[in-house]
């Protein structure tokens, strides 16, 4: 019972940060990501980690990165204004493939928007927000408990493949309590990245052309090598050639790609057989669950598809589901985003319908039932 | 010499700086002012941001973070408030650190935080080949001040007192001595440092502005620097025109991650029955 | 069976650690629950609403839809989301007075005044409250609602968050009585 408790989503992040090792928080209060911060500052130096409130979230996600290359695990949390300042380091982090964690509860924008009310609306910031092409993992809880899970799914993510990963939630989610049944701690799986053995002869970015991960040193530790946010050559000095920059694209890339079967995550109900699918993820698959569950009960065959992982999406497995579905509905709290990632995978072998809801509420069950029930947008 | 060389990373030499630029002296002050101290090279960590200056760890055999443009004091804040025993040098230049990077400046001055930062002013965007920035006079031409620079200036050393640091100094690249003294009296301040490392860009400040050669502006360096020791005992109309060199201030004071590593003993004191794995979380507010 | 509870009054008034307590009461009796919350400007005074959804059944969707009980300690939430009751139950002050256009069932508690002059603090009035809905409700067990209470209150107020508490169920158990 004592491993049973009431928590809030970001309380619920927060604690899986913790489990996973995180040991270093700078960050920016915003709300709705407020809580995350504020829980750090509290429980990171109890036990020897380090907590720092930056002048900004430029600032916030510089230090992580700097903390990250002293051995950290390292963290930051925000919502969409800093989300966005946040942008150029989260490419400066993939392209020197140093391991973060951003946590970005979405609120309705664009601009200061509503800073209280929720939104799925950073959906295409998460993947694409940084200049240049590059990878990113972007995780989405479906509810307080995921929370836990997926952040400390996120560190996993993070160090095993040096990438920066989201943890995208929202303000229902990071703010609603829900009772969260917490795992004993030591059976938790927890990767750390993988460390050179010797100091003779270390590249720190020599790995396999095909998406390998390179092993990577801590600063400190007497291995004395160079990080630049410049394209550079295995030995981590910049190289302006062109054939090195595209080989390393390339290989960042590949890295995400091959680690896709492996990362991938999601949960569906009811899609066995179903005619009408709903796919919709974080807080609006709360309403589409519901909205497929009333739809059961009145007899049409609804299921719901639920990404846990949205980048890279699982898209052999929603494939494979639009072979035998009959329309699909993608309901999201924003103008339309992951549809258009949803269209490109089903490439027309369904019917793609966006049900979007713009208004800084959730869905309600009846608005996903009526677009079940009738097609109606 | 020999002595500081070990700290260089020979094979990276020659530098992709223009001749008579001054930032191969400054970087030479700094590697002097370290092999004076001895420090180790594996406890050092070096971070810049973006610009000329900050090409110049990229030669040094420290652990070196080449950043994003004017974030180098931040990416270092996360350095050293990690792992507070690295030595962290940050090499930036006036754009970067009093533009872009301003912010990052002044609340790293605040905090006090152990991090020497050098300055190497040259009065303009070398890199990008000749914007004025914070830090160019009055009146000189830059390719987007084509009729003369209309904004005022920064004085960074003031504002770095006004911000919190607890060493400020400037020295110019005609003074390499004096600049080596002032490195090492600022590295061996526990807290935040500042030295402005006034140098010449020849090939695009100096050339628009019709300020000569390299040594021409090296000379012009000796004639309106005066340290500070010498303009005490002068009239204010000789010090017209002049700036000041020498060590500016120093007043230790608390550092940041001294005082959070206080903290956490204190608060590990109070929790020291903790056996590890995950704490009882704290009561949210709302 | 999935029952919902939207608490509502002005800002400050504690309600949505009522509705915190009901939630972990709720847990503690080996039930689910989510509790949600309207955030923003409100919270510093002005209307403010905290809700929870209780069940023995796993909840997908966590906000109240057609609330089966309503908590109103002011006239403005009164009005406001009273008019939105359907088949539920409304427990509002008995300071607030009646209003014709709302016909869901209705019962009028002392809430406040219980507060203020039996306890002796008006600070206390959401556990009042709480006490009632959970006695009303019989949703949470009381000794569960005592618990989270211990949990939940600042220290150094948890015997008089506890009397609150139980003056509540005995409102709630005097209404029962006379309904």
């Amino acid at each position: 019972m004592t491993n049973v408790k009431l928590m809030q989503g970001n309380e619920a992040c927060t604690l899986g940060a913790l489990t996973a090792g995180m040991d270093f928080y700078a960050g920016y209060p915003i709300t709705p990501s407020t809580e995350v911060a504020e829980m750090c500052a509290v429980e990171l130096p109890k036990t020897g980690g380090r907590f720092i409130q930056m002048e900004d979230e430029i600032g916030s996600i510089a230090a992580i990165i700097g903390a990250a290359l002293t051995g950290r695990k390292a963290m930051t949390a925000t919502s969409g204004p800093g989300f966005s300042l946040m942008q150029e380091n989260i490419g400066y982090a993939a392209l020197t493939e140093v391991p973060i964690v951003i946590i970005n509860v979405q609120r309705v924008g664009p601009s200061t928007g509503m800073p209280t009310s929720p939104a799925q609306s950073d959906v295409m910031q998460a993947r694409w927000g940084t200049h240049g092409d590059h990878p990113v993992v972007v995780l989405a809880p479906g509810n307080v408990k995921e929370c836990f899970d997926l952040t400390i799914k996120a560190f996993n993510i993070s160090e095993e493949y040096r990438v920066p990963v989201i943890v995208l939630t929202d303000e229902v989610i990071g703010h609603m309590r829900e009772k969260v049944v917490l795992p004993d701690p030591a059976s938790v799986k927890i990767v750390n990245r993988s460390k050179p053995e010797t100091r003779t002869g270390y590249k720190p970015y020599e790995a396999d052309p095909d998406g390998g991960v390179p092993l990577m040193a801590s600063f400190g530790e007497g291995y004395r090598y160079h990080v630049t946010g410049l394209f550079h050559d295995e030995t981590g000095f910049p190289s302006n050639k062109g054939e090195n920059a595209a080989a390393s694209i390339k290989r960042l890339m590949r890295k995400v790609e091959k680690a896709e079967p492996d990362i991938r995550d999601y949960f569906t109900e009811n899609t066995d057989d179903c005619d009408v699918l709903v796919v919709a993820f974080g807080s609006s698959a709360m309403s589409s669950l519901s909205a497929v569950r009333q739809a059961r009960a009145k007899g049409v065959k609804a299921g719901l598809f639920r990404p846990k992982t949205i980048w890279p999406f699982p898209e052999t497995v929603l494939d494979e589901l639009s072979k035998r579905v009959k329309r699909i509905i993608v309901a999201e709290m924003n103008m339309g985003q992951l549809v258009l990632e949803i269209q490109r995978i089903v490439a027309c072998r369904a019917p793609v319908e966006s049900l979007t809801k713009v208004n800084g509420e959730l869905f309600r069950p009846e608005e996903v039932l009526e677009a079940i029930m009738g097609g109606k947008r | 010499m020999s002595e500081s060389m070990k700290y260089f990373r020979e094979q990276r030499l020659p530098h992709i700086w223009c001749p008579g630029c001054g930032h191969g002296t400054v970087t030479g002050a700094l590697v002097r002012a370290i092999a004076r101290l001895n420090l180790d090279r594996s406890n050092v960590v070096v971070v810049s941001g973006i610009g000329c200056s900050s090409r110049a760890p990229g030669y040094l055999d420290f652990d070196t973070l080449h950043t994003t443009h004017g974030r180098a004091l931040a990416f270092a804040t996360g350095v050293k408030h990690s792992r507070p025993n690295l030595k962290v040098i940050v090499m930036t230049g006036d754009g970067d650190c009093t533009a872009i990077g301003g912010n990052h400046f002044i609340h790293a001055a605040r905090r006090n935080i152990d991090i020497t930062t050098i300055v190497m002013n040259n009065n303009i965007y070398g890199m990008t080949s000749g914007q004025f920035s914070p830090m160019t006079p009055k009146g000189m031409i830059g390719t987007t001040a084509p009729y003369g620079n209309s904004e005022r200036s920064f004085d960074l050393a003031n504002l770095a007192i006004a911000a919190g640091a607890t060493y400020v100094a400037r020295a110019t690249a005609y003074h390499a001595t004096l600049l080596e003294d002032l490195i090492e009296k600022a590295l061996l301040n526990k807290g935040f440092s500042v030295v402005e490392a006034v140098t010449q860009c020849p090939t695009y400040l100096g050339r628009r502005n019709k300020l000569g050669t390299a040594v021409d502006m090296l000379n012009w360096f000796k004639e309106s620097a005066v340290n500070i020791k010498a303009a005490k005992a002068m009239a204010p109309e000789k010090l017209e025109g002049k700036f000041m060199i020498g060590e500016l201030y120093n007043k230790p004071d608390s550092e940041f991650t001294a005082d959070y590593d206080q903290l956490v003993a204190q608060l590990q004191r109070k929790f020291d029955n903790f056996q590890g794995g995950v704490r009882e979380c704290a009561q949210n507010s709302d | 069976m999935r029952t919902e509870f939207r608490l509502s009054g002005s800002g400050g008034q504690g309600l949505l650690l009522a509705g915190i307590v009901l939630a972990e009461g709720a847990i503690l009796d080996n039930k689910n629950a989510v509790q949600t919350q309207s955030y923003g400007p409100e919270a510093r005074g002005g209307a403010s609403k905290a809700e929870v959804v209780i069940s023995e059944d796993d909840i997908d969707y966590p906000k109240a839809t057609d609330p089966d009980y309503l908590l109103a300690l002011t006239t403005e939430a009164y009005t406001s989301y009273g008019k939105l009751m359907g088949k539920g139950l409304i427990i509002v002050d008995a300071s607030v007075e009646p209003d014709p256009q709302i016909k869901a069932r209705t019962v009028r508690i002392p809430i406040l005044d219980t507060a203020a002059t039996v306890i002796g603090k008006k600070v206390v009035a959401n556990i009042v409250a709480l006490g009632v809905l959970a006695g009303i409700s019989g949703v949470v067990s009381q000794s569960k609602l005592e618990t989270a209470v211990k949990n939940r209150v600042p220290q150094g107020t948890e015997d008089l968050n506890l009397s609150a508490l139980r003056k509540g169920f005995e409102l709630a158990a005097a209404a029962k009585a006379t309904a």
